[in-house]
């Protein structure tokens, strides 16, 4: 059912919406961007639907509503172990169309073939996403490519239209709500782009021989293992247990949880001094090859939904969706190498 | 607290084998001791320091033996402990050794150093039940004569069973030999390598040359299984460390088979 909607019957939504879910979406905070003068786009939680930053794509992305980049496990005196109590309200999440194909790869990461994850579950139980139509792609989006650019498994739509807002809603719960607020009832399909700047192709042949491409050696130098596309990327899902202790009693503390970035010293450091891919090329492949080929090979579907984040935060300019686009010449070059 | 799998269970130290000074069998209760098989690992778990995976040398009932050296911040603080004391635990984890795999059949087992903790329940299982298999062959090695495991053990399974020992350096005894384990290999007496089996662990490199040994030997690749191990946070598959091309070593292994794991490439 779709619905034309003022700012203030949205809101008035919105308001209705608070008291039963804790709704997030993209929000500018001014001033707290990496350099001086410039803003931030991330999430946060919103009473106004003006505050929803629709013209520029968040820094980072919806990930750390269902995985927080640092989350308690469990709390721990010298002989008990207690649960953190579960957030009271299920979460509202607004993003765009290839987040919302983002949750399908954390889904599939964090409950697919086998037993859910416990605390993956414990959010994402009555999460209700909220798609926000792209009008146009911005620079770095290759979703298209991705097949990620349209979904159709959303709860509610909204995009801005003149000065009101074109909804489109699934939910059987919200539809009597949204009705109540005098709107006009219209059919509403979310604006998707269908083209994009950024486009990529992944090789039809692609196969693990690409390791062996002299291109990987290129990013020894130019990569700095800072981690930042993990961080920002909605399919990066890797953590590490980290223990802490209460300085005031330090037979108590915490067991959490920490984002963990494959492209960060230590990740595959083992006891006692064994590493795996020290050089920043290799691990840049590892990082690669699992978007676009070994995920694929465990799931059906490529990890990389074309958000184009990863382009947008490297401090090296290091641009994803290129190396991508160089593995065709990589594989020639294996192959012939291998003649 | 049902269905978390990231709870440990409290688990009391029984007795602690002091091997070497780095080097102790941990003997841990736990209730459902006989349902786990060998080299299926858990975390051990003492809050405040952390976790590390371990893997199971040893199973009896309500008993659980973990062979573990003094390596790192939780393994450390481990050493502090005492027969008495309790400490957390959570697993099984991965696939272990299948024990049905072997019977039957003529058995090799090649292991290094602490590599020997994962197949000591392999070894266990068959020195009591030699009717089961058409010979077992054992060749371990250990750097020297300070570094040798599970002595005890040797001492006892040598009576079965086919057992090598050798060290790295030193002078050679009754007891064992000086060299590395692939030097043993091509003497290895095995009537039929062919439709044999064999299982190695140890250290990376450990692993290939004995695998290419026993290739020499006339072993097929698909009948040689290895015991892997990287970093592992959640032994889950979902903490993403031990992931190598497309396989998580904690879920799809530690154990494979050599064909198959040779593939993968870090």
């Amino acid at each position: 059912m779709g619905f034309l909607l003022s700012t203030q019957a949205v809101n008035d939504f919105l308001r209705t919406l608070s008291q039963t879910h804790r709704v997030v979406a993209p929000v500018r905070f001014e001033g707290g961007g990496a350099f001086t003068g410039t803003d931030c786009v991330r999430y946060a939680e919103i009473t106004d639907i003006t505050q929803v930053v629709f013209d520029e794509k968040s820094r980072f992305s919806f990930k750390e509503l269902l995985l927080p980049p640092s989350q308690t496990l469990f709390y721990f005196t010298e002989d008990s172990i207690t649960e953190p109590v579960p957030e009271a309200k299920p979460t509202v999440i607004f993003l765009r169309s290839c987040d919302l194909h983002a949750v399908k790869r954390l889904d599939e990461i964090y409950c697919g073939g086998g037993k859910p994850d416990y605390y993956y579950e414990q959010r994402r139980a009555g999460v209700k996403f909220v798609l926000m139509g792209c009008k146009e792609a911005f620079d770095s989006c290759f979703c298209v490519d991705m097949g990620t650019n349209v979904s159709d498994n959303y709860d509610l739509s909204i995009e801005p239209d003149g000065d009101g807002w074109r909804l489109d809603c699934k939910d059987a719960n919200w539809e009597a709500p949204l009705r109540a607020l005098g709107g006009t009832e219209a059919d509403v399909v979310p604006a998707h782009v269908t083209e994009t700047k950024t486009r990529v192709s992944i090789p039809e042949n692609l196969d693990f021989s690409v390791a062996k491409s002299k291109m990987w050696d290129e990013y020894d130098k130019r990569c700095i293992a800072c981690g930042r596309c993990n961080f920002s990327c909605p399919t990066c899902t890797c953590f590490t247990m980290q223990d802490l202790f209460y300085q005031d009693n330090p037979k108590t503390g915490e067991r959490r949880r920490v984002l963990a970035s494959c492209m960060v010293d230590g990740f595959a450091d083992m006891a006692g001094g064994a590493t795996y891919r020290k050089k920043y090329g290799e691990r840049m492949r590892y990082k690669v090859l699992h978007k676009v080929y070994d995920f694929k090979k465990r799931s059906g579907f490529h990890m990389c939904v074309g958000c184009g984040r990863c382009d947008d935060v490297c401090p090296e300019y290091i641009s994803f969706s290129h190396i991508v686009n160089r593995l065709g010449d990589a594989m020639k070059e294996v192959s012939e190498n291998a003649e | 607290m049902p269905n978390n799998d990231y709870i440990p269970v409290r688990s009391t130290i029984q007795e602690i084998i002091r091997h070497t000074p780095h080097e102790w069998t941990f003997r841990m209760t736990y209730d459902d001791a006989l349902s786990v098989k060998p080299s299926q690992f858990f975390e051990i778990s003492l809050p405040k320091y952390g976790e590390s995976p371990i893997s199971v040398s040893g199973i009896a009932p309500g008993l659980l033996d973990f062979t573990i050296r003094k390596i790192g911040h939780v393994t450390n603080e481990l050493f502090n402990y005492t027969e008495g004391e309790s400490l957390y635990i959570r697993g099984p984890y991965g696939n272990g050794f299948d024990l049905e795999q072997y019977k039957g059949k003529e058995l090799v087992i090649v292991a290094g150093g602490t590599g020997v903790s994962p197949v000591r329940g392999v070894i266990e299982y068959f020195a009591d039940h030699m009717e089961e298999t058409r010979g077992v062959h054992v060749i371990a090695g250990f750097r020297d004569v300070n570094e040798i495991l599970f002595r005890a053990d040797f001492a006892k399974w040598r009576k079965v069973m086919d057992v090598t020992m050798t060290l790295d350096t030193g002078e050679p005894t009754e007891e064992y030999g000086i060299g590395l384990v692939t030097k043993y290999i091509p003497d290895l007496k095995v009537e039929d390598p062919a439709n044999a089996e064999a299982i190695v662990a140890g250290p990376p490199v450990m692993i290939k040359f004995a695998a290419k040994a026993l290739a020499e030997t006339g072993f097929p690749e698909t009948h040689m299984w290895v015991d892997e191990s990287r970093k592992m946070c959640c032994g889950l598959g979902k903490c993403g460390h031990c992931r190598v091309n497309d396989t998580y070593i904690c879920k799809d292994g530690p154990v494979f088979n050599y064909a198959t794991v040779k593939q993968l490439s870090d």
